[in-house]
Parts: C-alpha cells; structure tokens; sequence
C-alpha cells in the first residue's frame, strides 16, 4: 500500500469515482496551483472498491458547482492543523452558470457569444442537464469550456 | 408581466380560459374591436414569416391596437450586429408588446430577460411555436368540443417538426388520448419525446409507416411536410416523398367525422381535391390562428 502523508492545512476531494480524478484536477484548474497536489487514483474503498482522491496542501476555494457537476456524491473536506473542519457531501447543483457551452449551433449562444451559458438540472436521476434557452441536453463532461 | 414563450408555462386551465375567450371573440367581435385601443403590439420577425406575423398584426388590429415592428432581421438593427437584449430594451419602449420571431433558438426567452413589456415568441428555429400550439388546440376544440377521448394521427416529418413535438406535449395532458405517428424511419418522433412525454405518464402510442393503415381510427389527422432538406441522400427523398400525401383514395377510408389539419404551407401533401371535404380543417385553422392570438394578447396585456 502507498502512503501519502496527511495534509496540515488544505483541501481534500474523496469519493472521486476510479478513472475520474484528472478531469476533476484538469476542470478546476488544480494544474496552476504552485502547491502540491495528489492525485491517488484507484485506491481501496469499502463502498465503492476502488476511487480516486485529490489532495491539496493549501486552503483554496473550490468551485462546488463544477465538482457537483461533474462528480456528485464527491466528499470534500476542508483540512485546519492536520483536522477536518468541515466536510461535504457534494450534490449534483440545480443550476450551472458559465461552466459547459452549448454546442448546438442553432442556440442563440452560438451567435450572441456575451450571453451566459446557463444549464439546468431537469433530470435528477439521469443527471441530465438542459440549455435554458434551446433545451438542448448537453454532452456530459464534452462541453466544458 | 408575463411572457409566453414555451406552452409548456400555460396550465390546461389557462389554455381553457384563452380558448373560451377567443370563441367568444368569434362569436361577438365587435365586443373586442376597442380592446387594446391604444396599445402597440411590434412585431419583431427576424425571418420571414407569412401566417404567424399577418394573423398577429390582424389579431392586433381586430382588437382597435396599433401594429409597428420589421420583417426580417435585414430591415433592423441585426444586421449591424445589434444584440437582441439591445433591440428589446429599445422596442420595449415604443410598444406594449411585442411578438418575437427569430431563427435562432432561445432568443425570445432572451428577449424576455430583457423586455419592459410582455414577450410573446412567434418562433424560435425548430424550438417553440406556442401560439401555433394554441391555434392547434383551439381548432381541435372547435371541432370536436373536447381534448379528451381522442385519437390523434401525426403524420410526416415527426423527427423536426417542432408543432408536432409541441401538440404531443400539449395533448398529453388530456385524459385518454391515443396518439398514432405515422412516418418514414428517417423522421420518426425523437426518442426524448417518447420517453420524456409519452412513456414517462403512460400514454398510449403506436408508431407506423402507413397512413392508409391508420387512418380508419384517428379522430384527428395532424398533416406536416416532409422536407426535401432533412433527407441524407436524395434516393431516399425521392422514394418517400409521395407516401404521406392525403388524397380522396386515403380519405375514403376515413371516419365521416375526422378532422385533418395542417399548420401550413402546405407542399403536396394534401392534395388540393380534399379542399372542400368537410373534413379539412387546415384554412380554418389558419383563421383560429388570428382568433386565440387575440385572446393572447388580451391576457398578457391584461385587459378584460
């Protein structure tokens, strides 16, 4: 078994499904951070068998509605003196504002490019989200901008 | 100040009430000429359009209002790259409100976000036509007195045919109705439709390539063109163009009291010798048209 340290103060992400880390780490640009950052992919879990984990070894906001998005059901937990302050659970949001365009060229984004993409959750169980203005579904995960 | 830009934001019971008032509006229409006395409808169509913009303008005309508004987005702003939030915060000034057309998919909610005054989209792509809806349902009525208890036949391009993806949400909500798709496998309903419409609240449905097959059942017989431009190759254009079209043959074997509509334009797939049946319901329909947009207007401007 590998051991990666615990972290003083900073930011964990766990439950992350197998195989998901990198595009959680790619979408919320943990790639400009100067601090370290753990990517542990596949590591044991007794719920889901195998998951990935990010750890960030610096206190940063992290945007809920494109982990919620792309990860529901992701455990974050906020790390104070080696202590977890805070944890939560992350639920798909209702509404995702300037984070996926919409790719249908017929939308009324595709040619007013200063509007806000806004997506809206309309299937739950299926995650699907919704352009608000052309009702398109968008391509999970495809469309991030 | 509220906005139609989806029919799905209309509860049956508003549809109910916007039906009432557009006969009662055929029935005494000189109780409505000075309705809207004063008021300004623009008609903002930013692509061509003959049914929906005329019957507007008359609709606004019928009621004593005033009508301002362009024809296609060469005549406005658009074509110096004004954005539509821009134009409606504009026109919203100069009129009480505004029916929108715009080839481009959600530029009427768009419009809605950023208007003083009532929006009502006349057309947005191949997304909503609501007031087309409208114009359906209260041809439906007029004919057969209900929504319920009623067989519709859809038959032609099902697959782009933003009215009749519209109808079927429309009359889902009515209590046993039974709707028959009737098209080539290149146009079929889109499965989200059927799964997110028809599936999701048990709405009996059949789907079949023959109209001659289906007709003898349906109490309604909704026509739309099959378009020569939704086809891949022209073979396939070419061998299906003629299936769907409705003649004397077709409609001989048709209930006496069927109803067949058609939003128009109409190609050839009606054929002019079913004109004067009893049972088209098309022209009709277009005049239903100017009716509940009358109603329509009326409700959102708030008037009595």
């Amino acid at each position: 078994m590998m051991i990666v340290n615990t972290i003083k103060n900073g930011v964990v992400l766990d439950h992350i499904q197998a195989g998901g880390a990198m595009e959680i780490y790619k979408a919320l640009n943990l790639d400009k951070l100067e601090c370290q950052v753990a990517i542990i992919k596949n590591a044991d879990s007794v719920k889901m068998g195998k998951k990935d984990i990010l750890k960030i070894c610096e206190p940063i906001d992290i945007n809920l509605d494109v982990l919620g998005y792309l990860a529901p059901g992701v455990t974050v937990s906020i790390i104070e003196d080696s202590k977890v302050v805070q944890r939560k659970h992350i639920e798909p949001p209702e509404k995702i504002v300037g984070i996926i365009k919409c790719t249908n060229p017929r939308c009324i984004t595709s040619i007013e490019q200063e509007l806000p993409n806004i997506f809206k959750l309309t299937d739950r169980e299926n995650l699907v989200y919704r352009c608000i203005y052309c009702e398109s579904k968008c391509k999970k995960h495809g469309d991030i901008k | 100040m509220k906005s139609l830009i989806d029919i799905k934001e209309l509860t049956t019971a508003e549809i109910d009430e916007l039906i009432v008032v557009a006969k009662d509006i055929i029935a005494n229409p000189q109780k409505y000429s000075e309705k809207c006395k004063g008021k300004k409808l623009a008609t903002l169509f930013y692509e061509a359009s003959t049914r929906t913009r005329l019957s507007f303008e008359a609709a606004m005309y019928e009621l004593g209002g005033n009508v301002l508004g362009f024809a296609s987005s060469d005549n406005s702003s658009a074509s110096k790259g004004e954005s539509v939030a821009d134009t409606v915060r504009v026109c919203s000034g100069y009129a009480d409100i505004i029916a929108m057309r715009h080839p481009k998919e959600g530029a009427p909610l768009v419009a809605s976000m950023h208007s003083l005054v009532p929006i009502i989209n006349a057309g947005d792509g191949g997304h909503n036509h609501p007031t087309q809806t409208l114009t359906d349902l209260l041809t439906i009525n007029r004919e057969k007195g209900r929504f319920d208890n009623l067989t519709v036949g859809l038959c032609g391009d099902l697959k782009f045919g933003r009215t009749v993806h519209s109808l079927i949400g429309a009359m889902a909500r009515y209590e046993n109705v039974k709707f028959v798709l009737i098209s080539p496998d290149e146009l079929k309903v889109p499965g989200y439709i059927k799964q997110e419409i028809l599936d999701r609240n048990n709405i009996e449905y059949v789907e079949t390539r023959s109209l001659e097959e289906a007709i003898p059942e349906l109490d309604i017989l909704y026509m739309t063109r099959v378009q020569r431009e939704r086809f891949f190759n022209e073979e396939d254009y070419l061998r299906l163009k003629d299936t769907y079209i409705l003649n004397m043959s077709k409609l001989s074997k048709a209930k006496e009291d069927l109803s067949i509509l058609h939003p128009l334009p109409r190609v050839n797939e009606i054929s002019v010798e079913i004109d004067n049946d009893p049972r088209a319901c098309y022209f009709e329909q277009a005049l239903n048209g100017k009716y509940i947009r009358m109603a329509l207007i009326m409700k959102l401007l708030g008037v009595e």
